[in-house]
């Protein structure tokens, strides 16, 4: 009898694997999933791949499509027509390098006529010989083949247009400019010393809070936090105030210059602080005790467990820190903007190529130049944050400091310092922001509180920023936590789901200098039929969501995943829709989650400046736009009192956000309290 | 596809009809007007026209430009009206302008008006490079006052310079554009040269040098006139300097767009643009203005501002503009060391 | 293992079959969890899937919930084919191992969750949650949120939850074992008994034999994606059919031997008289003995009557090696020139051993009832 049991092994079936039949949720989850994998396709993968075919668009003139003619002194034309080309052949009057242009270029005809006088009076011709074939005649727009005849004092004023191909010579000639080039070289070594100089200090500080017993540790992280209030921008302000010319402390500069890579690092060090010193201080706050403990059974000095136990533990931390540091230093646009001087950067370079010379075809190449650290930088980040993630599941001790008197001070007097650095970059803007003339007239007022008078939208910009904000936290929140939903819920369907979760982290890869252009090239576009939004506060919104959609929906997809993923099975066995459970259990229990994307979304909203520059309109100015513009005009004080009005509406966001935390949450999660 | 794109474009239709219906026209008008004069212009045509609106579109000339060529394909604007006649002859070389001949277009000033027939745009009035001059920091410098741009070239105003970079600020361009017609293409290539070794850094905007100047963060700023008379009425201590060679200059003008969906609006306000009140309204800000006669001297602006205006070859400068500013990013721009 | 095979012996237990599951494959890319599983379970029973990690076992309980779907084969349920239904449109309720229960909503909102939008009125789920928490026995704790109850609590109140709706099949994957042991032998009852009481049709899953066969009316063990063996809890204990069952289930001596007739086994020198086996003569098999069922004589004893024609009586003289004291009985490692080298563990009865007066190192006799001595091929899975 049980020689037969497993005898004649049997073969599995061979076919196709049977298939679900879908019930409504699955449509329902899929077609929600499918929807906003379509808004991220739409605002975020085309506008790049727009962006990207258009580094590859250039522009050159195409000689063979123009034709001369040219009359004897009576003025009767009795020579043959004779094309631009060949005249060039026999010339040699533009080299070939010469005909590649941007779209505002113009070649002067005279060229090819050595002999050419303007008092002469022989008369000349010019025709295209296709139709698309364009040239001026002063600033007169002629095309096609109609023969045009112009005395010579007017032929030195006809002026061939380039025509659009598609090919690398944008990259070849961007390469080939040694300013251009030269801002890589300047922005690599910019983020590399503020990525050092920042990680440093703020592993120092991270350390103090988590290894000393020194007093205000509350303070002193609530202060740590606070550049993340404000745009990147505003330390450049303040640097001008504290360095500049006129500073308060010039002095201490010992006559280097503000204005250029001094400034970008120190304004860099101070808006970059908060993420590193968040970062490090998570991974500190993992290490395990236990190891301290043995540690000190072995009788390890001091010095000897912090190089063999605390860095070690904190590596992936400290790794994950000046990546991001990196990240944001490179594509950030204001500060080198406010504070760079003639010292080049990449994200200040798209914006002087678009804005500053209407060449979108060299901002799109400098953007694409961008993305390549960015990416870099971005995928190491990826990789050790999942190395982190995975220490973090295993199970540790966490770390009691014991009270040391003299290292407790110590740490106390670093984290004084720094504190003194970050309220004190603030509390210069404040004060610029209140003086009436600075240096000149050091008396307080509100004069620079009068937007409306000044450039950058006035006051209604920073109603619109509010607007912009808040539409951006609500909105936000409901595609990301939503859309985290679906993705992390939804069953089979692996293909879809991949694709979305690479989208979902995509943004994180996007400077937002590149994104901003992006936009410009996908929406402004008479053929797409979103162009409606284009101009509108809808198009700031969605390209604010899009910018700061991958921190969001990490935060979302962490709080999904520590619920109990039986839920939904459950659900179906009770013969109970999804969204009952969604709205009844999921959300209520990720409510503080749910809560941390709005404050982050708003927060950003709020300063964010590189990638709604390129998007805003007269109606939808912004105001940390506001800053940047005023700044640009000179209006330095008034830019300060806009950049504080952001500091505070986020502060006070940020109260509202604690208030509710605490107090609504006792509510709604009573079950966490009992 | 193209069921869809019809759905959204009878969406879009439905709006803009519905949103036409309530009021009387709206204009949408890109201008660079500075902020604080925008709200007078608008109250003043009303009360000639109190049926048009005009929705602002402002900012500064570079990007309203950058913003006017974006949208060439599909323009937002119904008109231009004020912004830099060489920005606009970009807009005329792309066919971008409706040409027009406004009423009353004969009382101008021929030079403020586009030699096409009918004009592709009119123009309102001009704003004058010139330099600001800190007398307080200068002071203490112990700088000497310039008179000349060749003065500017001296050692001894080495880093105490400012002046905006072309390839981002219009005034920076009407400088260089100025230099090159006043000492020729190689002698102004020469001056600027000079003129590097001096220049502390090149700002984004045109203001931006003056405004620094009567901050006191440079003690010489070259900018425009119209700016430095404003700071000087704020209390700056400025002295706002015509250089003795002449100044570049640029005219605030004009321009309906190709296409608009409001012409017969659009031309009602190009017609008042030109008019006498109109020129006026210019001249509480500018010194000079299209029509001839209406100009009162303005307050703080310096003498013999309109006399030392050089003859400025509007299509010369637009034509040749990307090969200036070439030349210029190829000779300072890629020196990116701050200098001390 | 066939299907007409496990249908005969629960066809006096229960006539009409309530799930049919058949040929059922599931595959992870290569890897085969379930390979060609068919069974049935009748209305009204109690089904306990029951092997080691990994052996698939809930593999196919969520098969039949439709939670993941099988790669081939055919679930049916009341005569209904629901093998590619999503999960919403079966009738089951579940339990799982970690309860699942809804931690912000109160204990009456959880089984509630269930009721409602079923055109149910207010007082009918405030009735039928009543009626729930009573049979459940925790109606004092309706107003608390899940994470105030004990494991056992949460347990009782995810069961009342699943049967909420009164589906036609309840499954419970592992939901005792995250209890501690006293709370899970008590429970164990408890479940048993209002299944009993409710008659629903019942699959539970779990690695834990006495577990199984405690509450379980027939058992299914599985192993590496397999049906082993299907029947009652005393026919898988008494009657296991493969190696694999007579290892994983209780205690057994596995004793390398030989086929020597029909019904006989040689080892250690030895013919001894065993269960009929089918073997040929002189195939290598594993011979099992439960160590309950070696019976204990006192030393040089020799039944009456006359031993067989092969001279077998199945008695041993064996020595005690070892004993060990576990309570209710004595397990005692016995060896001795006798058996050749082989160790055999009997348990002993409090009484035999002192009824023997045994301590290590004393010689005894045993006697291996040729019922229980039973014979396996060798060529099995590991345990």
């Amino acid at each position: 009898m049980s020689v037969t049991a497993d005898a004649a092994p049997v073969r599995p079936p061979t076919g196709r694997p049977l298939r679900a039949k879908l019930g409504r949720d699955d449509y329902i989850m899929r077609g929600y999933m499918l929807a906003i994998m379509v808004y991220l396709v739409v605002a975020l993968a085309m506008p790049l791949y727009v962006m990207l075919s258009k580094s590859f668009t250039t522009y050159g003139f195409d000689l063979a499509t123009y034709e001369f003619q040219v009359s004897d002194q009576a003025g009767n034309f009795t020579a043959p027509p004779v094309s631009a080309e060949t005249l060039n052949r026999e010339l040699g009057a533009v080299p070939p390098e010469k005909l590649t242009t941007s779209s505002d270029g113009r070649l002067p005809a005279t060229l090819f006529f050595p002999d050419f006088a303007f008092r002469s009076p022989v008369l000349y011709r010019i025709r295209g010989t296709t139709a698309g074939a364009t040239y001026l005649i002063g600033s007169e727009r002629h095309l096609g083949t109609e023969w045009s005849q112009v005395t010579s004092n007017d032929f030195r004023r006809v002026m061939l247009r380039p025509v659009a191909s598609r090919g690398l010579d944008n990259f070849v000639s961007y390469f080939s400019t040694p300013a251009l080039f030269r801002s890589i070289q300047n922005s690599l070594l910019i983020s590399l010393i503020s990525t050092v100089i920042t990680v440093s200090l703020a592993f120092g500080f991270a350390y103090a809070l988590n290894r000393s017993c020194m007093r205000f540790k509350g303070f002193f992280r609530l202060v740590a936090v606070m550049p993340i209030l404000v745009p990147s921008l505003l330390p450049g302000i303040a640097l001008v105030y504290l360095f500049g010319r006129q500073g308060m402390i010039r002095e201490l500069l010992m006559g280097e210059e503000i204005y250029g890579p001094i400034g970008i690092v120190i304004g860099s060090v101070f808006f970059t602080f908060p993420h590193a010193m968040i970062i490090i201080t998570t991974a500190l706050a993992i290490s395990d005790a236990r190891l301290y403990e043995a540690a000190v059974s072995l009788k390890a000095s001091r010095w000897k467990t912090f190089w063999t136990v605390t860095i070690p533990g904190a590596r992936y931390g400290l790794i994950s820190a000046s990546f991001v540091v990196f990240n944001l230093v490179i594509t950030d646009f204001g500060l080198p903007k406010v504070i760079g001087g003639q010292y080049n950067m990449l994200a200040v370079d798209i914006y002087k190529q678009v804005i500053g010379q209407q060449n979108f075809e060299m901002g799109a190449v400098v953007s694409v130049v961008l993305l390549v650290p960015a990416l870099i930088a971005f995928s190491v980040d990826r990789y050790v944050q999942k190395r982190q993630v995975a220490m973090l599941t295993t199970r540790s001790v966490p770390y009691q400091p014991k009270p040391h008197r003299r290292f407790d001070w110590l740490c106390f007097s670093y984290c004084g310092l720094v504190a003194v650095f970050i309220v004190g970059i603030l509390g210069v803007c404040q004060f610029a922001a209140l003086v009436k003339f600075w240096p000149y007239d050091l008396s307080l007022s509100l004069k620079n509180y009068a937007f409306d008078v000044m450039d950058g939208g006035g006051w209604a910009s920073y109603r619109n920023s509010i607007r912009m904000a808040l539409m951006t936290a609500l909105i936000g929140t409901v595609v990301v936590f939503t859309g985290a939903y679906m993705v992390e819920k939804t069953k089979g369907f692996g293909a879809g789901r991949s694709v979305f979760q690479f989208l979902a982290m995509l943004p994180m890869a996007i400077p937002g200098m590149v994104l901003g252009l992006a936009y410009i090239f996908f929406f402004n576009n008479p053929a797409n039929p979103l162009n409606f939004i284009y101009g509108t506060m809808a198009i700031l919104v969605i390209c604010t969501v899009t910018h700061f959609y991958t921190v969001s929906h990490l935060t979302a997809v962490t709080a999904l995943k520590q619920m109990d993923i039986e839920f939904e099975s459950v659900a179906a066995s009770l013969k109970q829709p999804f969204y009952k459970l969604f709205a009844r259990v999921t959300v209520p229990v990720c409510l503080p989650s749910v809560l941390d994307i709005s404050i982050y979304l708003f927060v950003n909203a709020m300063t964010t400046v590189s990638a709604v520059v390129f998007l805003y309109s007269p109606t939808t100015t912004l105001a940390s736009v506001a800053v940047l513009n005023m700044d640009d005009a000179g209006d330095v004080a008034p830019a300060a009192a806009m950049g504080m009005m952001i500091f505070y509406t986020n502060a006070v966001a940020r109260l509202i956000h604690v208030a509710i935390s605490k107090g609504v949450l006792k509510r709604t999660q009573a079950w966490r309290f009992k | 596809m193209s069921l869809h794109k019809n759905f959204w474009c009878a969406i879009a239709a439905g709006l803009f009809v519905a949103s036409n219906a309530m009021a009387q026209t709206e204009l949408t008008v890109y201008t660079a007007v500075e902020a604080e004069d925008l709200k007078r212009y608008a109250e003043t045509f009303n009360q000639d026209h109190p049926d048009i609106k005009i929705n602002w579109v402002r900012d500064s000339t570079g990007i309203i430009t950058a913003k006017l060529l974006a949208e060439r394909n599909n323009p937002q604007a119904d008109l231009i009206w004020g912004l830099a006649a060489t920005s606009l002859l970009l807009m005329k070389a792309e066919g971008m302008l409706e040409a027009y001949a406004p009423a009353g277009v004969e009382k101008l000033d021929p030079k403020f008006v586009d030699n096409s027939n009918p004009p592709a745009w009119v123009g309102m009035d001009a704003w004058v490079a010139a330099v600001c001059y800190n007398t307080v920091e200068a002071g203490k410098l112990g700088l000497p006052v310039p008179t000349s741009w060749k003065d500017l070239t001296d050692p001894v105003y080495k880093n105490h310079l400012i002046m905006p970079n072309p390839n981002s600020s219009g005034t920076g361009f009407l400088d260089v554009s100025s230099w090159l017609q006043m000492f020729g293409e190689e002698g102004g290539w020469a001056f600027m040269d000079a003129l590097h070794e001096n220049i502390a850094r090149y700002t984004h905007s045109g203001s931006k040098p003056c405004k620094l100047a009567a901050a006191g963060e440079i003690p010489i700023g070259i900018s425009f006139a119209f700016r430095g008379a404003k700071s000087k009425a704020a209390g700056a201590p400025l002295e706002i300097i015509v250089p003795s060679e002449g100044v570049g200059w640029d005219m605030e003008a004009t321009g309906i767009i190709a296409g608009t969906a409001n012409l017969e609006a659009a031309k009602t306000l190009v017609d008042w643009s030109i008019t006498r009140t109109a020129n006026e309204m210019y001249n509480t800000g500018y010194a000079v203005v299209a029509m001839p006669g209406v100009a009162k001297p303005v307050e703080h602006f310096p003498e013999g501002l309109l006399e030392a205006m050089i003859e400025n070859d509007f299509e010369w400068a637009a034509n040749n503009r990307k090969a200036i500013l070439t030349e210029w990013q190829s000779r300072y721009d890629s020196k990116s060391d701050p200098k001390n | 293992m066939s299907v007409t095979e496990a249908t005969k012996t629960a066809e006096t237990a229960a006539p009409a079959i309530y799930l049919r599951i058949s040929n059922l494959w599931k595959s992870f890319g290569d890897f085969q969890a379930l390979k060609d599983i068919s069974l049935e379970i009748f209305d009204g029973e109690f089904v306990c899937f029951l092997g080691p990690s990994g052996c698939g076992k809930t593999t196919l309980l969520r098969a039949i919930a439709g939670l993941d779907l099988q790669t081939s084969g055919i679930v049916e349920q009341g005569g209904r084919d629901i093998s590619t239904l999503p999960p919403a449109q079966r009738d089951f309720g579940i339990v799982f191992q970690s309860y699942a229960l809804f931690p912000n909503l109160t204990i009456r909102k959880n089984i509630a969750f269930g009721l409602e939008n079923a055109g149910r009125s207010k007082t009918e789920i405030a009735a039928r949650v009543a009626e729930l928490l009573d049979l459940v026995g925790l109606a004092a704790h309706s107003e608390k949120y899940p994470a105030q109850l004990s494991g056992g609590e949460q347990q009782r109140i995810a069961l009342a939850r699943a049967i909420a709706t009164s589906p036609g099949l309840l499954l419970l994957d592992e939901p005792l074992s995250a209890l501690d042991a006293k709370v899970r032998v008590y429970l164990r009852h408890e479940v048993k008994e209002l299944q009993r009481k409710l008659g629903i049709t019942t699959v539970m899953v779990t690695h834990d034999q006495e577990e199984a066969l405690s509450m379980a009316d027939r058992i299914v063990v599985m192993n590496q994606g397999v049906i082993e063996q299907i029947g009652t809890p005393t026919e898988i204990y008494r009657e296991p059919k493969t190696l694999f069952v007579a290892d994983f289930i209780g205690e057994t001596n596995k004793i390398e031997a030989r086929a020597a007739g029909p019904d006989s086994l040689s080892f250690g020198g030895m013919t001894l008289d065993s269960v009929a086996h089918g073997f040929a003569e002189g195939a290598e098999v594993v011979a099992v003995i439960r160590p309950e069922d070696v019976i204990p004589h006192r030393a040089g004893y020799r039944p009456e009557g006359p031993s067989d024609e092969n001279g077998a009586s199945n008695v041993i003289d064996v020595i005690v090696d070892e004993m060990e004291f576990l309570g209710s009985f004595w397990r005692t490692r016995l060896g001795g020139p006798r058996l050749g080298g082989i160790e055999l563990v009997a348990d002993l009865s409090i009484n035999a051993a002192r009824h023997l007066a045994l301590t290590e190192g004393d010689a005894m006799t045993i006697e291996l009832p040729a019922a229980r001595l039973m014979a396996f091929a060798q060529t099995v899975g590991e345990s």
